[in-house]
């Protein structure tokens, strides 16, 4: 619908070249919606998500520059730095029983300040730039941030590990035991427990799970735009959120799907990209964003009202 | 065949005596009836028996030899499968999904090991079916159900994952009277299939029917530990009401004469 709404508009909208141009955003943002989805199903909120895209961008940018260090060494040092920070949540959540929302808050700003303090006390400036001219970078850019012509158009490799993650994250949730033990830590936990679900570990699992995506979206940022700003990221956690709410995910954990989350995050492209291509304001991004959001809820509530009718 | 033993046990819980003196028997095929008021004692008594909670004094005897749990799951590796009143089952997650919840059959190697769902389906229906269960889709959420099916559920759950003892905390106590009844036929299929089953309650019309034995609690203590036929329905009420206290309270309650 989203889509027709500008197609019929904006002629470059649906040419194969506007497709891979609103594709881009969709895939960077889908990748995290949904890790973010698969933690808001097993009950939690993950606010450091997307100031940890850009505590990983960062740490390859001045691992690889400030260090001189391979770019590959530098993607695994963000990636184990990560981890790190996801287990941290994910531990201080199911040890001390308070909303992730708080937890994860805390991790948020002192990630933020991070950022900023980091990269200015290596790099002497806000910026960690250069990061196209150390040793690996070619291999690198093969993975994370190559084109693919499709069409006789250019098509971010994004795209492709977007569908692939997708792909992964719902066979996980529907086909695998763990994917069961996310259903039911975040329907409910207690029972969840009773019935000797390792709530605990699943519970941690999901929080890495989110960080890795971090770690992912990070370092195709890194390597696709060569220098990275300290307040790379921040802000984006709630558009994860949005994503995800957009495709079905429950406030309140136990329901939702990873198909859902990137249907989500292809309107945001969609409505991105559209907004520009109609010669519109951008600023009116975010009142559409908003808009979207709260049609979402009603139209899931109203969904599963009559699902439940329908049953009894 | 005596499955679990209780000898004389105690629970204290800082200076509160929550359980003292507390011996009762569960044998394979029979139901153990524990009843009392609120406060009697009852959930502490459940969580010894499941592993939460290690008693003080006394010890609880498995198969003739003394075990002393830490953790729930032990319990659960030994054969006793406890189905907590509200939180049995996860209301949003499909009635197969919760049937084989945390033991899950699965199909494959390395990472392709994955939950084989068509055989959950399968076995769910039929271990529904053996209990009398008639489900009428394993694939509606379980919040679909009634609260006794529910239960019943759980039962069979328990049941098929091979329970010898089965402990109920109070399953009927939310349900209305025909719900209740649909519990109690599935606590005796449960217990014709050689389950040693013990049945927590504080309504002696529920626990009557199908008990083989009664423990009363008053206040942490045993108030008598009964065969069935030792006891009658009346006296267990009247001893779970405090005896005396219930003589008293009718006395005042009575209309003046005048």
């Amino acid at each position: 619908m989203i889509f027709a709404f500008f197609a019929v508009q904006s002629p470059v909208f649906r040419s194969v070249r506007g497709v891979a141009n609103w594709l881009d955003p969709a895939s960077t943002l889908g990748i995290m919606a949904v890790a973010v989805a698969l933690l808001m199903i097993g009950g939690h909120f993950d606010l450091s998500a997307g100031v940890m895209t850009g505590t990983t961008a960062l740490t390859v940018g001045v691992v690889s520059t400030e260090f001189g260090q391979n770019i590959w060494l530098a993607i695994a040092v963000a990636l184990v730095l990560a981890l790190a920070i996801g287990f941290l949540n994910g531990w201080l959540v199911t040890r001390t029983g308070l909303p992730s929302f708080i937890i994860t808050l805390g991790t948020f700003l002192m990630l933020q300040g991070l950022n900023l303090g980091l990269t200015k006390y290596f790099t002497g400036t806000v910026t960690a730039s250069g990061i196209g001219s150390t040793p690996g970078y070619d291999s690198a850019k093969a993975v994370f941030a190559s084109t693919v012509t499709f069409v006789g158009s250019p098509f971010r490799i994004a795209i492709l590990w977007w569908v692939l993650f997708t792909a992964l994250a719902t066979w996980v949730l529907l086909k695998t035991r763990f994917g069961n033990w996310v259903f039911a830590t975040g329907g409910d936990e207690v029972a969840a427990r009773n019935v000797g679900v390792p709530v605990r570990r699943t519970t941690i699992t999901l929080f890495m799970t989110t960080a890795a995506a971090a770690w992912f979206v990070g370092t195709t940022l890194a390597v696709r735009l060569t220098s990275v700003q300290a307040n790379a990221g921040i802000g984006n956690e709630l558009i994860y959120i949005v994503a995800a709410v957009i495709g079905g995910c429950l406030l309140t954990g136990g329901f939702g799907s990873a198909i859902g989350a990137s249907l989500g995050a292809l309107i945001f492209g969609m409505a991105q990209l559209g907004i520009v291509y109609l010669g519109w304001n951008s600023d009116w991004f975010y009142f559409f964003l908003g808009a979207m959001l709260l049609l979402a809820v009603l139209a899931n509530r109203l969904v599963r009202r009559y699902a439940e009718a329908a049953r009894r | 065949m005596t499955l679990l033993e209780l000898r004389d046990v105690g629970k204290t819980f800082g200076t509160v005596i929550a359980l003292d003196g507390i011996s009762t028997t569960v044998r394979a095929g029979e139901v153990t009836c524990v009843l009392g008021d609120n406060g009697a004692g009852k959930s502490t008594l459940i969580k010894i028996l499941s592993g939460v909670h290690r008693p003080d004094r006394g010890e609880v005897l498995l198969d003739g030899t003394p075990v002393a749990w830490s953790a729930p799951r032990e319990a659960l590796d030994a054969g006793i499968a406890t189905v907590y009143q509200d939180l049995a089952m996860i209301p949003l997650m499909a009635v197969w999904r919760n049937f084989f919840l945390g033991q899950e059959v699965t199909k494959g190697w390395g990472p392709f090991r994955r939950f084989d769902s068509g055989q959950a389906r399968r076995v769910t229906r039929q271990a529904l079916g053996d209990m009398g269960i008639d489900i009428r889709d394993p694939d509606q959420p379980v919040g679909t159900l009634s609260g006794g099916e529910r239960q019943s559920v759980a039962i069979a759950r328990a049941v098929h994952f091979g329970a010898r003892v089965l402990i109920l905390d109070e399953p009927t106590s939310a349900l209305g009277v025909r719900q209740a009844g649909v519990v109690l036929r599935y606590i005796a299929q449960a217990r014709d299939r050689g389950v040693g089953v013990v049945f927590i309650t504080h309504n002696p019309h529920h626990a009557f029917p199908v008990g083989d034995r009664f423990l009363l609690l008053g206040r942490g203590r045993s108030l008598g530990d009964f065969a069935k036929g030792e006891i009658t329905q009346e006296e267990v009420t009247r001893l779970m009401a405090g005896g005396a206290e219930l003589d008293q309270l009718a006395h005042e309650l009575r209309r003046p004469t005048s």
